[in-house]
């Protein structure tokens, strides 16, 4: 599956898509297949804080659980309301419908530090060698 | 999300799994396939169909000799006298506190010849354990290396395992085995398994286990079969409510705190942990294992705390979604006594909450018969 340039990226596998002051959160294809049949997902609230770095939510497999770390600070605007039903959405579609979040960006300079595509790409090349 | 591989045992399917898109994690000291295509179709799979497994990383630790059945019975809680040539018993390895240095597969092979059957990441310890206690002159040798193990399990493992070999499967009851040829294959054919399901665990030459591995898929193609990995082996033996060495079972907990009283023969006579396991039934034990599903929405998973009324008194051994009733379940361990009955209620930490759960009768999960 190939990684939208337009986006964003974190070395704990999220995506990021700025529009304007919002920014859209995902996991990346990569977690996905790391994590196998996704079964469970927790959300923060509309209106809650996510600061870049901590962990704003889970994602469970049958297997392991993961937390998602915020790519940027903000305040959370939306959250995706489908993956409750369907948390499959996310193994189908990680870099669009299974989006997670949109945050009211708080310093939208602050993805231009995160990786790109083929920065993003290179990262997970590297560490599948390991 | 990274695994470290660098130490860690192979199966002679290693290359395999990785060639047919084996996710390949650590487990018990082996890179083993943790799933093919996903837990939940291989699980499915298995209850509907077949799943072929491979789990040539138990360990095989062979009991012969005159002294054989002694120590055998010394070491373990179940009583081996009971074995007839061909037949096998689930049992324990003992500490002398009653205790589990291991759960196993006891087979009786011929008079004073015993197949013993052990986890991968205990092989070690058992082998010098029952070497230790071994007064009887029984020799007492660490085979594993000199087996494969594949286990085919499922409604249809009998009629796709039946296509490459004259032995007949049918005859051979739950919890007995034979001998014979396996695409030519010298074999050990045991009607056992980790599923809940019917099925076999065969065992034989290394050498032969991609040339058995590929016929097996071949010949259950259209029965679909599929090749399964450890995640689906954890979800299915959960389901069937069986422990798990580590999780259920360790050197602190005794059987009767497990729900495993049954493989715990006291007038067999003398045997190791025997006075404190005789002890513990006399005075009762501290704690339980019972069975739960999540009422509230959540995964209480494996070491996660139980409470009720906010106090801790217990913790989960093993917790999963379950894939058959698409409920979370698990299993727990939690003070003896009354208040522990199906339907009444407890609560699991999970992560900065805490979740309600229900207690459900064990098995999760009972084949149709």
């Amino acid at each position: 599956m190939a990684y939208p340039n337009e986006y964003r990226y974190t070395k704990e596998h999220e995506w990021i898509f700025r529009e304007g002051q919002t920014g859209t959160i995902g996991i990346t294809d990569y977690a996905q297949r790391q994590l196998g049949d996704v079964v469970y997902v927790e959300l923060p609230k509309v209106g809650n804080a996510v600061k870049k770095g901590e962990a704003f939510g889970t994602v469970e497999s049958v297997k392991a659980v993961s937390e998602i770390f915020a790519p940027a600070d903000g305040t959370v605007k939306e959250i995706n309301e489908k993956l409750a039903g369907a948390p499959e959405l996310i193994n189908q579609d990680p870099h669009q419908r299974a989006w997670l979040i949109k945050i009211e960006l708080a310093q939208p300079a602050e993805l231009d530090a995160l990786l790109t595509a083929a920065e993003y790409e290179q990262f997970i090349a590297e560490t599948a060698e390991h | 999300m990274t695994t470290e591989t660098a130490s860690l045992r192979r199966t002679a399917l290693y290359a395999k799994h990785r060639q047919m898109g084996g996710r390949m994690v650590g487990f018990g000291g082996w890179e083993m396939p943790v799933e093919y295509a996903g837990i939940i179709p291989e699980h499915q799979a298995v209850r509907r169909a077949a799943g072929l497994f491979d789990v040539s990383h138990m360990g095989e630790i062979e009991v012969r000799g005159s002294g054989a059945l002694e120590l055998v019975q010394h070491v373990c809680c179940n009583d081996a006298s009971r074995l007839a040539v061909g037949q096998a018993q689930y049992t324990g390895l003992m500490t002398e506190r009653g205790t589990f240095v291991d759960d196993l597969l006891v087979h009786k092979l011929a008079e004073a010849h015993y197949f013993l059957v052990v986890n991968a990441a205990n092989r070690e310890k058992d082998f010098a354990h029952i070497r230790l206690h071994n007064r009887f002159a029984a020799q007492v040798e660490d085979r594993s290396d000199a087996y494969a193990q594949l286990a085919v399990q499922g409604p249809r493992a009998l009629a796709i395992l039946q296509q490459l070999t004259p032995v007949a499967l049918a005859p051979i009851r739950y919890y007995w085995f034979t001998s014979g040829p396996v695409l030519g294959v010298p074999a050990l054919i045991a009607r056992t398994g980790y599923t809940g399901e019917d099925g076999f665990e065969i065992y034989f030459d290394p050498a032969q286990a991609v040339r058995l591995w590929e016929a097996l898929l071949e010949a259950g193609r259209a029965a679909g079969l599929v090749p399964c990995g450890l995640g689906a082996r954890n979800t299915l033996r959960l389901e069937a409510g069986m422990a798990l060495y580590g999780h259920e079972i360790d050197d602190q907990t005794t059987p009767f705190e497990a729900n495993l009283g049954w493989i715990v023969k006291l007038g067999k006579g003398e045997f190791l942990g025997r006075a404190a396991l005789e002890a513990q039934k006399r005075t009762g034990v501290p704690r339980q294992l019972v069975g739960f599903e999540m009422v509230e929405a959540g995964i209480g998973r494996d070491g996660y705390a139980v409470l009720r009324n906010g106090a801790v008194i217990g913790r989960v051994t093993s917790g999963s979604p379950c894939p058959t009733s698409g409920k979370n379940i698990g299993m727990a361990s939690v003070p003896a006594g009354p208040g522990f009955e199906p339907g009444a209620e407890l609560d699991i930490q999970i992560r900065q909450r805490t979740a309600r759960a229900r207690i459900v009768p064990l098995p999760f999960y009972k084949r149709p018969r």
